[in-house]
């Protein structure tokens, strides 16, 4: 499964050498229940422990911040019905953004059936959510703001600060909840700096195994926790630690090269996708030029989303047609954002990883050149 | 104790001169469904057909389970077997209808006996049975005009049986008993329940599917394969062939007028799946036709896709409601999978305006600038066989 042009991404990660060998090892040589009380136990601890202070350093926060979870839904349902749930007596707002991820989306309509009452802020047409729509939405009703940084679709990169800002001035008892799945690795992310009470992160993103995610609470902060049972991660989420993959998660941040300078590998080789793409004259743009550059949403007009995904497929290269959730249907991001039926319906989504290179998307234009010359148009 | 499963002659669905051989066939396949079951022995006498188990772990639910879905069956009993005397009947009756005799409140019982040297006679075995049911069932009452239930004691050659009201079985005739035919299935809710309808009259099936890479995904192809094992559960092995559309549709989308896509579309499959039902021993076509449900299913329609076949084609589902055809998906379990949304071939290539009353003559025209032999030749070329259990 290695010899093509991977650039989905944003679905899934390749998991790197680091995030393996710690899998392996922690498989093999150190399998006790991290909560059992002789020495085994404690050396399965002390690797939870190890991959808490890690992720904390990305983070920028305290290591008592940080639980981990099973991924980003987890994260992302411990977060939204915990965070409702202790705040309950005080409000029953929540604002949240019709562009969320749906492990957000489908809490919140969850919430929404059990009596909260809930609005969802619609991006403007570069898909990012604006500071005013925030300001007017947030009032001292309002208990729990939810706000994605990076948007999986179109990479938009959403103004959280302004949301904590927002917070802020209405006085509102609210906690600001952020899914950082996709900007985690990416972007430098400092919780103090954004404002934020609550944020998720996943492993398989940045080339660690799926199953594994951590979720921010900052101190003083109550949540309800999802999982009850043995009291695990301080009751916030009982069950016996997955601690393979948290080890996966560890050697997947230790193998993180400098943010920054990642970014700006990032942002050349993007620049390059948009021209290349353009000058080929069939693409159209969907992503705004101050999208995170590891995403990239384009339109093939004239021709559908998954048949160019097949044929793509059967050339060796992979992207995504929406997102990997929605299994067929067009993308309500790029709905929301106003691009019209045409757009949506030949929309393909390219995600970049630090491995990518600039032959990868000479060879993706050259298949989607080839694509509109084999391929039938759609109507 | 020890069950057996009984199939008396007035539920087998039997023709005159054609009883031998549809019971043979029927027998055929309960001995190749239950087999894997274990060991069992069928033996028929005086009109009743006995399957019984030879080993202890036969798993006897499975087995009425599966008995369920053989076609030729209308209705068949479990069992007890007893020894031949009062005390062992009178000693199990209560015990193997228990479950039966506490959710009714009426009964009656019914004896025969094949073997008249048994001591009593079937009117003293009917009232010591029911007497015996009604002891241990106080709040039983015997009805002989109109009872919940009637149970039925048996005096046979080697062994007495005791049963309650029989089992509903999936009727129709015996798989084999009218041939072999070829469905065309799509991965839509109307071709399985198609397929499966005729199976029911006693069809073996093969299926031919047109797959259109990379317009369909491989996704569409496996949802068919599921949706044929579901019908394969009453049909037997299925043997599917998987035609390479994709040249096809694409010709038809260079060379024909746009408001005949589907029309054409459909002639052409119809040309192929005609040549190869008759080079794999097919004596019909069968789809899922229904009248009126989409626009390529009006009468002309349908007229113009008969044209350019040569053998018939039955449509079981041609009078019938969307609502009907989707209660018989979900009995076979196939609704689920024909819902999930994976795109195959018919929708690709939709006209805008398709044309719904095709006069003699116009699709020929539409069709000339198609080299459809060569067509034709390579997609058969191309297709893949596999068999589905």
């Amino acid at each position: 499964m290695n010899n093509f042009v991977y650039l989905d991404n944003s679905a899934t990660t390749k998991p790197c050498r680091e995030a393996i060998e710690n899998i392996n090892s922690a498989l093999c040589d150190c399998w006790a229940n991290p909560s059992s009380l002789y020495e085994l136990g404690l050396d399965a601890q002390l690797l939870i422990d190890d991959a808490r202070d890690a992720a904390a350093r990305m983070l920028h926060c305290r290591s008592d911040e940080i639980y981990f979870t099973s991924g980003g839904t987890e994260g992302n349902n411990t977060a939204l019905l915990g965070a409702a749930y202790a705040r309950r007596k005080r409000g029953n707002r929540i604002v949240t953004t019709t562009i969320e991820h749906p492990s957000v989306l489908e809490t919140v309509s969850r919430l929404e059936r059990e009596g909260f009452e809930v609005v969802y802020l619609s991006p403007d047409s570069s898909g990012k959510i604006s500071a005013d729509v925030l300001a007017a939405a947030v009032n001292d009703k309002t208990i729990l703001v939810s706000i994605m940084l990076v948007n999986n679709e179109t990479g938009a990169i959403q103004p959280v600060c302004d949301a904590a800002t927002a917070i802020r001035t209405a006085n509102a008892p609210a906690l600001l909840h952020c899914d950082a799945v996709q900007a985690f690795g990416k972007l430098p992310i400092n919780v103090s700096a954004l404002g934020v009470d609550l944020l998720t992160i996943s492993a398989h993103k940045i080339h660690g195994p799926k199953g594994v995610g951590a979720l921010y609470i900052k101190k003083g902060i109550t949540v309800h926790p999802l999982l009850t049972g043995g009291g695990q991660e301080k009751g916030m989420r009982s069950g016996t630690e997955a601690v393979p993959l948290i080890c996966g998660l560890k050697g997947a941040i230790d193998a993180l090269p400098d943010i920054n300078v990642s970014l700006q590998k990032q942002k050349v080789l993007c620049d390059y996708a948009r021209k290349t793409l353009c000058d080929t004259g069939l693409v159209t743009i969907n992503s705004a030029d101050d999208c995170l550059p590891y995403i990239l949403n384009i339109s093939v007009l004239g021709y559908r989303s998954e048949t160019l995904l097949h044929f793509l497929e059967s050339r060796g290269v992979f992207v995504s047609s929406g997102s990997a959730c929605a299994k067929g249907k067009g993308s309500y991001v790029l709905r929301e954002m106003g691009l019209d039926s045409k757009r949506v319906d030949s929309a393909l989504r390219i995600s970049f990883s630090r491995y990518s290179t600039k032959q990868d998307v000479d060879i993706l234009c050259n298949e989607i050149i080839a694509a509109t010359q084999k391929l039938r148009r759609s109507n | 104790m020890k069950e057996i499963i009984l199939i008396k002659d007035g539920e087998l669905a039997l023709k005159g001169l054609n009883r031998r051989n549809f019971e043979d066939k029927m027998v055929a396949s309960i001995r190749r469904r239950l087999k894997p079951l274990g060991k069992i022995s069928i033996t028929k006498s005086q009109s009743t057909i006995y399957i019984e188990p030879a080993e202890d772990s036969f798993d006897f639910e499975q087995a009425l389970e599966r008995m369920k879905l053989i076609f030729g069956i209308a209705a068949f009993s479990r069992a007890c077997v007893c020894e031949k005397n009062m005390t062992d009947i009178l000693s199990k009756a209560p015990i193997y209808l228990s479950d039966t005799m506490t959710s009714v409140k009426t009964f009656k019982v019914e004896a025969k006996r094949s073997d008249k040297t048994f001591p009593l006679t079937s009117p003293e075995i009917s009232r010591e049975v029911g007497a015996a049911l009604l002891s241990a069932f106080p709040h039983l009452k015997v009805d002989v005009h109109n009872p919940d239930e009637i149970i039925t004691v048996e005096i046979r050659d080697f062994a007495a049986y005791i049963r309650g009201s029989q089992i509903k079985g999936a009727g129709g005739l015996p798989v084999g008993t009218a041939g072999r035919a070829q469905v065309l299935i799509s991965g839509g809710i109307d071709s399985p329940v198609a397929a499966y309808t005729m199976a029911k009259r006693g069809l073996v099936l093969n299926a031919i599917h047109f797959a259109s890479p990379p317009y369909t995904s491989k996704r569409a192809e496996l949802k068919v394969r599921t949706l044929l094992s579901k019908v394969a559960r009453y049909s037997g092995t299925i043997k599917l062939a998987i035609v390479p559309f994709t040249e096809i549709q694409e010709e038809i989308g260079k060379h024909c007028p746009e408001d005949y896509f589907t029309l054409i579309m459909r002639r052409m499959m119809m040309r192929i799946a005609c040549r190869v039902a008759e080079r794999d021993g097919c004596l019909g076509l069968i789809t899922g036709e229904s009248l009126g449900q989409v626009a390529s299913q009006t009468l002309p329609a349908i007229a113009a896709t008969d044209e350019v076949c040569n053998m018939p084609v039955l449509r079981p589902l041609i009078g019938m409601d969307k609502e009907e055809i989707i209660a018989i998906s979900k009995k076979i379990d196939a609704f689920e999978t024909s819902i999930l949304p994976y795109e195959d071939c018919c929708t690709v290539f939709t006209p805008k305006h398709p044309h719904t009353k095709p006069k003699a003559g116009q699709c020929e025209t539409a069709e000339k600038g198609l080299d459809i032999e060569a067509l034709i030749e390579r997609a058969i070329n191309g297709i893949e066989y596999s068999f589905i259990e």
